[in-house]
């Protein structure tokens, strides 16, 4: 009917209201990727001489991939092929001196942070998130630090991590997500500047959600950053992340890679608001957002949730992952990916049971608008030793108007007779009728689409923490306002 | 003043002219039943009045208290008060009947100036609603009209227009699909909220639910017309003798 065809185009008219551009000075290598960039950036960062031999061990790896042109062609998605060597691997705001407090850090960066609502003002921070803010690839204030060391959570960069924790990097780096893993990965090993770091120590409950804010500002660079979360026996942490990035009309390249690592008894949780510039209406310009996510489920009853939200980005590529190896142990994924315009997504998860009576729930839900792309891919391995393994798959598309596409590879495969498995999926499309009901009660239209969406994503925005539902709700409702005039 | 005035009202769907000339005048306090075979126009004639999009005006005005009511979006003919309870109440998955509900009646409070009423003050009040209805209270939580039975819903919708409290309430075949217990709660439900500023248009195939609710006048529109008006008395004429014996007569005196 014409009326939802018109509703339907106008659904994509909300700008992007994070794309501004900060003008601080910044520290930048040329553009292009060899072993001597792989040092600068060691050195840049005064790093120990294993994490060199780590990043070059990569970089040798990467460059042979790249030479096969091994770089992924299986997902569902198109993209003109990226010149690595255009790209400069580097990208820090000059700072003058070490910083001692949160009034050194350049005000212009401050004032980005405020803008994008980031609570990194000490007294915001009453509200009791703890910000790690990492603009372009470094990290530039950690706050809450020294509450978090009282019961002896470390919180802190990456690079900061490598100074002062340099044992515990060593141990843990690479162990989830190895170097070789693969193209992006790789990529990321060899050149990644900065990300979090977070060890919580045995027994201990993290008294505040720990939070990261991710922001590409300069142009033609690639944010790689890493983040490595060690929960130790019968720890808990919850930890969130969001990314916003300003306007360009050349497309930028983010891969990260996220290990966790979750001893007996222990619970992470981790959140994602991923807010990217999606490119305009034609599709010009937006984030590659090319990033490799994986949890070990190591000791018995281990816990690892994945919730994410994904609103941003050109193209996402992304399947947050458990290996479930301890026995007992849990792995769970909560998924909201939008994708509007000509964005394109194809993201799910991997949840490999190795451990006994180990359980993983899957919640995918997809939305396309607009010319959007939508595809879940997803993967539930049983291997042989995993009895008594359960799984519950829950997949669900819906689709706005008649030019986006909505597409499901649900992979299953067991090696184990005692596993039970479930999966349900469903497509829908977002109806007139619903609509027109809703307006019938008194409620506007674009309340109405809003509210149609909020329902069907209800079961992933519980899994988030109060204030990143609130915003993923708000999140979603501007990315597609006026997509239903 | 009247509450609705309907003036040779033409509408269209897909192109096809199902409502060819439609008078009527609804007058505050009045109940008014609109009676025909199917396929005469009656659900159009519903759906024209929500201001549903497709359905499409191609002559005629509809004045609502004074207002041209063709010139308004669904949203706010629904703030002006005028209600539909709908032949097939739609399901919206994940999102709880209070919820839906305090959510439309504060926008209804807003377009009117009013403030809006917070959950505390609002659940006793759709728990009594609930109550007169004969709905059990675990309702209230359940997705909008996910999973309720075809009673449920129709009840469902008369809960709905208990609170939002409509100066016009357009009930499109509530009857249908109703066994007679529920019938009689429904009916029950409708009467209580007849009043002297409220009135009422019931849109039905069959004469039974008459016997519950008894208009004050009943039009018998076919193939997009209205072919006679009468009192209460012309629905039991319909039941005797069906629809037939009124197509070759012309329109009736009452407007």
């Amino acid at each position: 009917m014409s009326t939802t065809v018109n509703q339907i185009n106008d659904l994509t008219q909300q700008e992007y209201k994070w794309g501004f551009v900060t003008s601080i000075d910044e520290d930048r290598l040329p553009p292009g990727l060899n072993e001597d960039v792989v040092r600068a950036i060691a050195i840049k960062k005064g790093e120990p001489e294993f994490m060199l031999e780590w990043r070059l061990k990569a970089y040798r790896h990467w460059a042979s991939l790249e030479q096969k042109h091994a770089e992924p062609t299986w997902a569902n998605v198109k993209y003109p092929p990226i010149d690595y060597q255009a790209l400069s691997y580097y990208s820090a705001p000059k700072k003058k001196t070490e910083l001692k407090s949160l009034d050194e850090v350049d005000p212009e960066i401050l004032d980005t942070y405020t803008k994008l609502g980031i609570p990194l003002h000490e007294q915001k921070l009453l509200a009791g998130v703890a910000v790690d803010a990492v603009f372009d690839s470094v990290s530039v204030a950690t706050t809450f630090k020294a509450k978090l060391a009282e019961v002896g959570v470390i919180f802190c960069s990456f690079s900061e991590a490598v100074k002062n924790h340099p044992e515990l990097v060593k141990k843990y780096l690479g162990t989830v997500v190895p170097y070789s893993d693969n193209f992006f990965a790789t990529l990321n090993s060899a050149v990644f500047s900065d990300g979090s770091f977070v060890y919580v120590p045995k027994g201990v409950r993290c008294p505040m959600e720990l939070s990261t804010y991710f922001r590409i500002n300069a142009q033609n660079t690639g944010q790689f950053e890493r983040t490595l979360i060690i929960a130790d026996e019968g720890a808990y942490v919850s930890y969130l992340e969001g990314c916003t990035a300003p306007i360009r009309d050349e497309n930028q390249l983010h891969a990260a890679v996220v290990e966790l690592i979750a001893h007996d008894n222990a619970t992470i949780k981790y959140s994602t608001v991923q807010n990217w510039y999606p490119g305009d209406k034609e599709g010009k310009g937006g984030i590659y957002n090319f990033v490799t996510k994986r949890g070990k489920a190591l000791g018995k009853n281990s816990k690892i949730s994945w919730t994410q939200v994904e609103t941003g980005s050109a193209i996402t590529w992304k399947y947050p992952s458990c290996i479930l190896q301890g026995d007992n142990s849990v792995g769970e994924f909560y998924s909201v990916a939008l994708t509007n315009n000509y964005q394109q997504a194809d993201t799910g998860t991997k949840m490999i049971h190795i451990g006994k009576n180990t359980k993983s729930t899957v919640v995918s839900k997809g939305i396309s608008a607009g010319h959007g792309q939508n595809t879940y891919r997803g993967m539930v391995k049983i291997l042989k030793g995993a009895t008594g393994a359960r799984n519950y798959t829950q997949c669900d598309s819906l689709l706005i108007g008649d030019k986006c596409g909505a597409h499901t590879f649900p992979y299953i495969e067991v090696k184990n007779a005692s596993a039970r498995m479930e999966h349900e999926a469903s497509t829908s499309k977002i109806g007139e009728d619903q609509i027109f009901y809703l307006q019938q009660r008194g409620i506007s239209k674009e309340e109405a689409v809003s509210m149609i969406i909020n329902g069907f994503c209800k079961a992933v925005f519980k899994e988030l923490p109060m204030e990143f539902a609130v915003e993923a709700q708000k999140l979603l409702s501007i990315s597609l306002e006026g997509s239903v005039g | 003043m009247s509450l609705l005035e309907i003036k040779n009202l033409h509408a269209s769907v897909n192109g096809n002219e199902i409502l060819k000339g439609i008078d009527l005048t609804v007058n505050p306090g009045e109940v008014h039943s609109i009676m025909g075979p199917n396929g005469s126009g009656k659900s159009t004639l519903a759906q024209v009045l929500a201001r549903r999009e497709s359905y499409m005006v191609t002559a005629g005005s509809i004045t609502f208290d004074g207002k041209d009511l063709l010139e308004m979006k669904p949203e706010d003919a629904a703030c002006e008060g005028l209600f539909m309870a709908f032949q097939y109440p739609v399901e919206i998955p994940g999102i709880s009947n209070a919820y839906f509900l305090r959510a439309a009646l504060n926008a209804i409070r807003k377009y009117r100036g009013q403030d809006e009423m917070d959950a505390m003050d609002f659940l006793p009040l759709l728990k009594e609603k609930m109550r007169m209805l004969e709905m059990d209270e675990r309702f209230l939580n359940r997705p909008v009209n996910e999973g309720f039975s075809g009673g449920e819903k129709k009840r469902n919708e008369i809960v709905q227009m208990a609170v939002l409290e409509p100066r016009l309430a357009v009930l499109d075949e509530t009857d249908s699909g109703l066994d007679i217990d529920a019938l009689k709660i429904v009916a029950k439900g409708v009467n209580a909220m007849r009043s002297k500023d409220r009135a009422m248009v019931l849109v039905t195939h069959y004469q039974r639910l008459l016997d519950y609710i008894v208009p004050d006048f009943v039009h018998v529109l076919v193939n997009g017309r209205i072919v006679k008006s009468g009192g209460p008395e012309l629905a039991l004429e319909l039941e005797e003798k069906g629809y037939s014996w009124t197509e070759a007569e012309p329109a009736g005196a009452r407007r």
